[in-house]
């Protein structure tokens, strides 16, 4: 991991509320693993004080120009806006500087080869979920369940499918494949590949229905959790979660950042996750 | 043959070491606790050895779970903190990260707290006769938590009665740190000076708090927390000058450092050396440009010895 000191090579909105941003970044692929994230800053600006975390979409490299130049190593991130932080983030534009921290954290435990994987992502959950499915499409087969409010909260689907990934859509308001839960078709899923693994990342809320379904099971879960953080390398205690076993007298805190921010789910003492606020990112008043 | 600028520079290179109680730093920037871990978290970003000293996160004589989350929310320019205290517990700290700390070449500041006077004497008790501890840190200031911490620091009774048993089981030279949340910061440092501190360092933070108004309800899981980052500093340079001028003993000057020059302030109203914070959690090597900006300050303003700036404010 490193401090890149870096720029922006493009950034556009996507769908109304979610951006794209590529980042140049040479190195950064060879290493990092599926599942880990970067903290970011917009370069000589305060506010905001501190950085942001981002799970990171993909890496990889821009086409050649006729320049002679070897062709420039990107990652990218997929971003929501929903406070000051990511509303500064949406107006950079090329050549903007950057500085971003990384790859930080623990990443997916890719599993056996040949195993059925099934992906489960809520919204901007499913940003790990694609660096992820680009490493287990070489060797399994990949279905993803990809939940939303709205058909708006639904992306990259057809950049999964093109990976071969078979993709299974779910919206709150039905706007856009199937209406309802994603934990309907997980359930489904599962009693048709009872030994496929399961890899999920979205709000708590679905994170506990999901495991709520595997636990019983016996399916492997990984999940991706998501916390507010000021360091990102272990220092501040700010993202801490309660692991199985925890208690006052035998404190037993495991940092998003560090730990995680994949764990299994038997690592973590469900009935006593707490719920991150919702401006989670945007809270810098 | 060295070309003229190398020349110059090598003949100027300025003194940036400091001495505070006895601990020889061989720069005056040290990170402050509970924004450093204990140590091992930032080798990768940070050189070790580039620093004046280690100072480690709180510890108690028990583990300590500390609060709830959310812990920690961004306000403008700076950040309010609730972690709690949380700690492995000074059996585990020896056991298990002074190994690490043992390798680097930099003096170790274990800072500490107790629950109770009994629990401060302990603790102190089990840090004095470990060798790898070049001091050791008092925390009377911590907001966040009802028992111990604060309530020693605001009372300055209090706070001479706990540094003078500190005093009495350790005899490595001992820091106290003091919180801005009193009336009269000045009264506090005499107290714990003539109950036998070495230094001082302050500031801690100052108790604030932040509302998410659609929830209506506090954005720290504790309600209140303490303040740091650059909104505080002005405050943080204002009680060092003051504290500087009250006491004998040296002052560590802490609050809201992000460069340079920031530092620079509180050498120049009196501060022996500083410690660094939030600045670590914006960048990890923080620490690294602002010993270098240092120096180049020197070499620019033709200052041989760092220490010709402290308490060189000219009012």
């Amino acid at each position: 991991m490193k401090n890149y000191k870096t720029m922006v090579l493009s950034n556009q909105e996507i769908s109304p509320g979610y951006h794209r941003m590529r980042i140049l970044a040479p190195g950064f692929d060879e290493i990092s693993r599926p599942g880990q994230f970067v903290m970011f800053r917009v370069q000589m600006s305060l506010p905001p004080l501190l950085r942001r975390p981002f799970g990171i979409f993909r890496t990889g490299f821009l086409p050649p120009d006729c320049d002679g130049l070897p062709p420039k190593e990107y990652l990218e991130l997929l971003y929501k806006v929903v406070g000051r932080g990511t509303g500064i983030m949406s107006d950079l534009h090329e050549g903007d500087r950057v500085e971003v921290l990384g790859p930080l954290g623990k990443g997916f435990d890719t599993g056996n080869p040949g195993e059925e994987k099934i992906l489960v992502g809520g919204g901007i959950g499913l940003v790990p979920l694609f660096s992820l499915a680009l490493e287990l499409t070489k060797t399994s087969k990949v279905r993803l369940l990809m939940g939303g409010r709205t058909r708006d909260d639904i992306l990259a689907v057809t950049e999964f499918e093109r990976l071969g990934v078979e993709t299974y859509v779910s919206t709150d308001d039905g706007s856009l494949g199937e209406e309802g839960m994603v934990t309907q078709v997980l359930q489904r899923k599962l009693d048709k590949y009872p030994h496929a693994a399961v890899y999920a990342c979205g709000p708590l809320p679905m994170l506990r229905a999901v495991h709520d379904i595997c636990a019983p099971r016996g399916t492997s879960l990984q999940v991706s959790l998501e916390a507010l953080m000021a360091c990102g390398v272990g220092a501040c205690l700010g993202c801490v979660v309660k692991g199985r076993g925890h208690s006052e007298e035998n404190p037993q805190l495991l940092c998003t950042c560090k730990e995680g921010p994949v764990f299994r789910a038997e690592q973590l003492d469900w009935s006593n996750l707490e719920k991150e606020p919702d401006y989670c990112e945007g809270c810098a008043s | 043959m060295m070309n003229c600028r190398e020349e110059k520079n090598k003949r100027s290179a300025p003194n940036l070491a400091v001495d505070i109680a006895g601990i020889h730093l061989r720069n005056p920037v040290m990170p402050a606790s509970g924004t450093f871990g204990y140590g091992e978290e930032y080798a990768t970003y940070l050189d070790l050895e580039g620093i004046g000293a280690i100072i480690t996160k709180g510890l108690s004589l028990k583990p300590k779970a500390g609060n709830p989350t959310p812990r920690i929310a961004e306000t403008i320019s700076g950040m309010l903190n609730a972690i709690g205290l949380q700690n492995v517990g000074v059996d585990a700290f020896i056991k298990y990260k002074l190994p690490f700390l043992r390798e680097i070449n930099t003096p170790v500041i274990v800072n500490f707290f107790g629950n109770t006077l009994e629990e401060y004497g302990e603790v102190a008790e089990r840090l004095s006769d470990i060798p790898e501890v070049a001091g050791v840190e008092l925390n009377i200031s911590c907001p966040n938590v009802k028992k111990g911490g604060i309530v020693f620091g605001t009372d300055p009774r209090a706070a001479s009665e706990v540094v003078a048993l500190v005093r009495k089981n350790i005899s490595k030279p001992l820091i106290v740190k003091l919180t801005p949340n009193v009336t009269d910061i000045t009264v506090t440092a005499r107290a714990v000076e003539d109950a036998g501190a070495d230094a001082i360092s302050c500031i801690n933070t100052l108790t604030g708090m932040a509302v998410d108004v659609r929830t209506r309800r506090p954005r720290l899981a504790n309600t209140t927390g303490g303040l740091s980052g650059p909104a505080i500093r002005p405050i943080a340079v204002r009680m060092v000058h003051q504290v500087a001028q009250a006491v004998k003993i040296p002052v560590i000057g802490v609050g809201g450092i992000m460069r340079a020059m920031d530092a620079l302030e509180f050498l120049i109203v009196g501060a022996t050396a500083v410690q660094v914070g939030t600045a670590n959690f914006v960048d990890p090597g923080a620490m690294a440009g602002i010993v270098a900006g240092i120096e180049e300050f020197c070499i620019e303003e033709g200052i041989s010895d760092v220490r010709e700036l402290i308490g060189s404010l000219e009012v």
